[in-house]
């Protein structure tokens, strides 16, 4: 498997991430060598062997249904560019 | 995935084109808010409402380190919701990043379930009047976070953001495609919102967002094979799911009848002009690159935490409804209308009780819904309580009232409150049976119409008229059934 210049750039994309042509055109090498690594993985047998999404023997833990955080709305926006009344500012998205 | 076909063509439900009948198919995804406290996976409140970002955590704001933690709570209300559906409870499931870039979204992704949800296939049974239920079969239910709310008309050129909603707790519940009307779509909402209801697993307020639903809509011919779908999101009431259905189906009818195709897309409804219409101009095709949350394990339980779960299940709507008509002698008509709220099936009960099953399920769904549905009152404010309303159901039992002179009563009772017995009894409403007073007035009535006396002779269904002439004079209070016979005697009717 590899992947082509149009692939990398429709990546990019998806990740809002910027780049030139030159920028899609090293990364694009970059990534088609790591899917070569990848693929050298194929070659072991994992019949019957259940995905791991873990490496820690634990179990997920559960919270209880008690309100323990929230009103500090002020510490929320605090690094946002720009804000109103504790609201989040955005360039104006409507469908 | 495959998508099978478990219903018989009906012809009711068929709409005319110009050249042939089609068939809508229609499938549901409700987004169902879990009832809790705090959000999925964060400490902050779930209340509605409240000041911009005042219920918002560092975790529901997506702030770099900030780690995600399962609220309890909202397993066992997905595991109760899936145990009323008959549902499969899975208890392994995994959480997934549904990843896509929009400013009501700060992590960048949803934390949702896609491959191993927690609840698999169940079914509701869809209820309409005079035809064979439908069984609809759901898919499965997954739990996720709901997303935050943006103000576009705040600003000419800026949209803002309020996180209070966002990392709110959802059940995604879809439906197969089984629905094939407008209506049918309508009733498998109300059901479903019913047994949420029941279940205490969601409130069900439709108002605040509580339950919203994206229903995908195709048209082909009857029994054909199925059409390319549209996914109509976010309608927020039942009333708009029909027009949005009725809308969305004769715009692709009429598309196609013209000889063009359906695209597969996401489309709005406006209530203003009860149209839909596209919602991106661009459409990209979604790449959610669904994967594995890392900062998740996967969620599992044991076969105790269900069983603790399914043993302390309320009695369910169908369930009930079967017993009212058991217990009670009530239509299946009626009953569905008595389950459709607990609160209505209780009152009912509580009325029930000891009395004529079919005189209290009138009573309770003519006078006290129907008054309490015209000022949109519930019914666990009724200003008449089940022993007011048991009252007047005994005193038209013991004769002391007529059915008229209950309603009456009712409406006093409604309007001031009070005792019916004592009412009755101050305001003189008791039924006369005072044979002697009852005479009196027939032999007024008939010597006062000779006419009427002669035509009755030829038309006996006459003595309708002398009936009610009879009890006007009364002021209502005499025994209807009393003037009745004597009348028949008098005038020599049989």
């Amino acid at each position: 498997m590899s992947v082509d210049k149009a692939t990398v750039q429709r990546i990019a994309h998806l990740a809002r991430i910027a780049i030139s042509d030159a920028d899609a055109e090293r990364m694009q090498g970059e990534l088609n060598a790591i899917l070569g690594f990848v693929e050298q993985l194929e070659a072991v047998d994992v019949e019957g062997v259940e995905p791991m999404t873990s490496v820690t023997p634990m179990t997920l833990r559960m919270r209880e249904d008690i309100v323990t955080d929230g009103d500090k709305a002020a510490d929320i926006v605090a690094s946002a560019p720009d804000t109103d009344d504790n609201y989040f500012l955005v360039p104006k998205v409507v469908e | 995935m495959s998508l099978t076909d478990i219903r018989t063509p009906n012809p009711k439900n068929f709409i005319a084109g110009s050249d042939g009948d089609w068939e809508i198919v229609i499938g549901m995804e409700v987004h169902a808010q879990v009832s809790s406290k705090a959000k999925l996976f964060s400490g902050a409140s779930t209340a509605f409402g409240g000041d911009p970002n005042s219920h918002v955590s560092l975790v529901d704001a997506a702030m770099p380190g900030m780690l995600p933690v399962i609220n309890g709570y909202c397993v066992e209300q997905a595991v109760r919701t899936g145990l009323g559906l008959k549902a499969e409870i899975n208890r392994r499931s995994v959480f997934d990043r549904k990843n896509y870039f929009y400013p009501d979204l700060p992590q960048g992704y949803q934390i949702s379930q896609f491959k191993h949800p927690i609840v698999g296939e169940g079914e509701v049974l869809v209820e309409l009047k005079d035809e064979e239920p439908v069984t609809v079969r759901i898919e499965r239910i997954h739990l996720e976070q709901d997303a935050g709310k943006l103000l576009h008309d705040q600003h000419p050129s800026k949209s803002y953001v309020d996180l209070n909603r966002s990392g709110v707790a959802l059940m995604e519940i879809v439906s197969r495609p089984d629905l094939r009307s407008a209506d049918e779509a309508k009733a498998y909402l109300t059901k479903l919102r019913t047994i949420l209801r029941y279940l205490g697993t969601c409130d069900g307020n439709m108002e605040e967002g509580s339950l919203r639903a994206d229903v995908n809509v195709s048209v082909r011919r009857p029994g054909g094979e199925f059409g390319t779908r549209c996914e109509i999101k976010n309608v927020n009431s039942i009333r708009f799911v029909g027009q949005a259905i009725e809308h969305e189906a004769r715009r692709q009818i009429d598309l196609i009848e013209d000889g063009g195709t359906v695209d597969q897309e996401t489309r709005l409804f406006d209530p203003k002009n009860g149209e839909t219409r596209s919602m991106r101009s661009k459409e990209e095709a979604h790449d959610y690159r669904y994967f594995p949350d890392p900062d998740l394990l996967p969620l599992t339980f044991d076969q105790a935490f269900v069983d603790a779960i399914a043993a302390d299940l309320p009695e369910l709507p169908d369930e009930k409804k079967a017993r009212l008509i058991g217990e009670y002698g009530v239509t299946p008509y009626d009953a569905s209308i008595l389950v459709s709220e607990r609160e209505i099936a209780a009152y009912f009960e509580d009325v029930a009780k000891g009395r004529d099953g079919k005189t209290t399920c009138n009573w309770v769904i003519n006078e006290l819904l129907g008054q309490l549905n015209k000022v949109g009152t519930p019914i666990g404010e009724s200003p008449v309580s089940p022993q007011q309303l048991g009252a007047i159901v005994d005193l038209i039992g013991e004769q002391v009232i007529s059915g008229k002179i209950a309603k009456e009563l009712f409406e006093i009772v409604l309007a001031e409150g009070g005792d019916p017995r004592e009412i009755v009894e101050t305001r003189g409403m008791k039924q006369v049976t005072d044979t002697g007073a009852i005479e009196k007035a027939v032999d007024e009535v008939i010597a006062a119409n000779p006419d009427k006396v002669e035509q009755v002779r030829e038309k006996p269904s006459m003595v309708g008229w002398f009936v009610g002439q009879v009890m006007k004079a009364s002021g209502g209070k005499a025994n209807p059934q009393a003037v009745n016979e004597m009348l028949k005697a008098k005038l020599g009717v049989e």
